[in-house]
């Protein structure tokens, strides 16, 4: 059987297989989608009754604390996931199945990236949209269609630049022990660091000056305008100790810093992968 | 005719020098076996030729291409069947197989084709819909081997692919490694398994220590050797003392060449007699004289091993236990994790 010449329909080809194969093992593993859909409902549920009592207008701009939690547990959905992406990779790493995917004449073998991307953002959709149509249920609203692009812009900016760390973490360090055990190390005070929980005016100084170069902020900020009932890009969403920044200055920032890793892990996966 | 042409290659990992200046060529449509020990530097080696690891120094063409330069076209040529069986235990084998045909880019009707063939051939139809982590070792074994074939390779290269097997899946693996041979596929096999090589190999190359210690057809390399191979014991377990003094005994006679102690079979002493020469008169004299009495005298002809033996003074079994107590199997994980 002779090979055929390479053609681009051969990087779709092997991106599809990579994909299906994460969504074979999710469908018959789902503990992993259910628990990242039942955390934040539970965060949504304890957190929303903890400041049911709280005084009327405590927080600027929105009705209740359920309001102004919604946006940091959708981020802090996507962002779990996606840090989380690079273990199906260090165990394939381990355990050699990563051998037969560098022994296969693949197109590309960004297509090992590129699927890797595409599933966490798949999941990351459906988890975000199971977790906004149960506040809606709770009362807190739900986006119009402008806002649902920006939620799912927003989104995609965070898993790209997450999981392009997660991947290279992947590949650096010696195996999921380690991985795993960094992933706890980072993840939660990531989410207290930034603005997911409270807003900046509520921080001591030194944490609201973390909170505003916090890049799960600038992925909270949109996603807070976006339930607004008039989105308006350019008002200030963050009043952050530097200055205020408006809804799209958080998105160009959030698009710069996923850029940039991108490029930064690009050597090193060329490295690993080549 | 060279398909395979290896030269001057090294490859050497932090303290360990794994493949030291190796030259080896390999015929189209030939079954290669290379035969050495664990830590010989055949896994080393075959991982280079699958283009996973780069060498230090040397040059690989495979049908005249450079495999340091054109990875990727080489990849579209060989099969590669790992030593350690990597399947995703969640995947279903015919799942596994149908992701393989996608990384190959083969057509969705050759594919389904080439699949049920393969199915049909190792004999996978009861159990290719369950899930490999149900698999038992001869089934991962299979269906890896059936992942290496999906493309139709020119090279197949099999590392140490039966070890572990029971004999229902050994057989049928050499049944088809016979049958490949027959279609023109050139296979490249490691083992350690001396009656493996002897059975299915062309040609065979002997490596220890990362060095080519010998290389042939395993008649013409059994043949070099000579005579009658003669394992001698003056009890069932002797000791190093007196293996010395029968060594001493031995070397009187004439006839009697290659002397070596084998201690992995109690210190037996193993040795070449001329063909057509009595020596058996003498040596019962001479051990008599020296209050020895032969215990067991068994005759054979050349194998695999006494070729091996001859050339290092070790058998295969001792050298397996010699690197087994050097070998830090956790670090050579690590090192070749990428």
């Amino acid at each position: 059987m002779e090979l055929q010449q390479y053609s681009p329909y051969f990087l779709f080809q092997e991106t599809y297989a990579l994909t299906k194969r994460l969504f074979i093992q999710l469908k018959r593993r789902p503990s992993t989608l259910f628990a990242g859909i039942l955390q934040p409902i539970i965060w949504l549920f304890l957190f929303g009754a903890l400041f049911s009592n709280a005084p009327k207008n405590f927080l600027p701009g929105v009705d209740s604390y359920g309001n102004f939690l919604g946006a940091g547990l959708i981020v802090f959905t996507a962002f779990s996931g996606a840090l989380n992406s690079g273990l199906p990779l260090m165990f394939d790493r381990e355990f050699g199945f990563l051998n037969r995917l560098l022994v296969a004449p693949l197109s590309s073998r960004l297509s090992i990236v590129l699927s890797s991307f595409l599933y966490i953002t798949i999941l990351s959709f459906v988890q975000s949209l199971v977790i906004m149509f149960i506040s809606f249920l709770l009362g807190y609203g739900f986006p119009n269609i402008f806002g649902l692009g920006i939620v799912f812009a927003t989104l995609i900016l965070l898993v790209l630049f997450v999981t392009s760390i997660s991947l290279c973490l992947a590949f650096v360090l010696p195996g999921h022990i380690e991985l795993i055990a960094l992933i706890f190390v980072i993840n939660l005070p990531l989410l207290f660091s930034s603005t997911a929980l409270a807003p900046i005016s509520f921080m001591p100084n030194w944490l609201g000056w973390i909170a505003s170069i916090n890049p799960l902020t600038f992925a909270i900020e949109p996603i807070r305008t976006a339930y607004a009932s008039q989105i308006n890009l350019d008002l200030v969403a963050l009043n952050a100790p530097y200055g205020d920044l408006t809804c799209r200055n958080c998105i160009s920032l959030l698009f710069i810093l996923t850029i940039t890793s991108l490029l930064a892990i690009r050597p090193l996966l060329n490295k690993k992968l080549n | 005719m060279n398909y395979i042409q290896i030269k001057n290659l090294s490859k050497s990992y932090p303290n360990v020098s794994a493949l030291n200046n190796l030259n080896i060529t390999i015929e189209k449509g030939n079954l290669f076996g290379i035969l050495g020990p664990n830590g010989a530097g055949k896994t080393t080696l075959l991982k280079i030729l699958s283009t996973l690891i780069a060498p230090d120094s040397g040059e690989v063409y495979l049908n005249k291409i450079d495999l340091i330069k054109k990875p990727r076209e080489i990849r579209k040529l060989i099969g590669y069947v790992a030593q350690e069986i990597a399947l995703d235990k969640i995947l279903t084998g015919r799942e596994l197989l149908d992701f393989q045909a996608d990384l190959y880019h083969m057509e969705k009707s050759k594919k389904i084709e080439r699949i049920e063939f393969l199915i049909n051939q190792l004999d996978m139809i009861d159990w290719i819909d369950k899930q490999c982590g149900t698999y038992s070792g001869g089934m991962k074994r299979r269906i890896d081997l059936a992942a290496g074939l999906l493309h139709i390779p020119k090279v197949l290269i099999l590392d140490e692919p039966t070890v572990g097997l029971d004999i229902e899946s050994r057989n049928i693996i050499w049944e088809l490694l016979e049958s490949l041979k027959r279609d023109g596929m050139t296979i490249i096999l490691s083992s350690h398994y001396l009656d493996e090589i002897d059975k299915l190999a062309d040609n065979v190359v002997i490596i220890d220590g990362g060095k080519v210690i010998d290389q042939g057809t395993p008649f013409n390399l059994k043949s070099k050797l000579g005579g009658e191979r003669i394992s001698l014991k003056v009890q069932e377990f002797s000791n190093y003392e007196e293996s010395e003094k029968l060594k001493e005994i031995l070397l009187k006679i004439d006839g009697i060449s290659q002397i070596v102690v084998n201690k992995s079979q109690g210190y037996s002493i193993n040795f070449v007699a001329d063909k057509g020469k009595d020596f058996l008169s003498k040596l019962k004299v001479e051990l008599a004289f020296c209050k020895f009495e032969i215990f067991s005298l068994t005759q054979s002809q050349p194998s695999l091993d006494d070729v091996y033996l001859q050339a290092t003074g070790k058998t295969l079994q001792d050298a397996e236990i010699m690197m087994a107590g050097k070998r830090d199997l956790k670090k050579e994980s690590k090192q070749s994790m990428r």
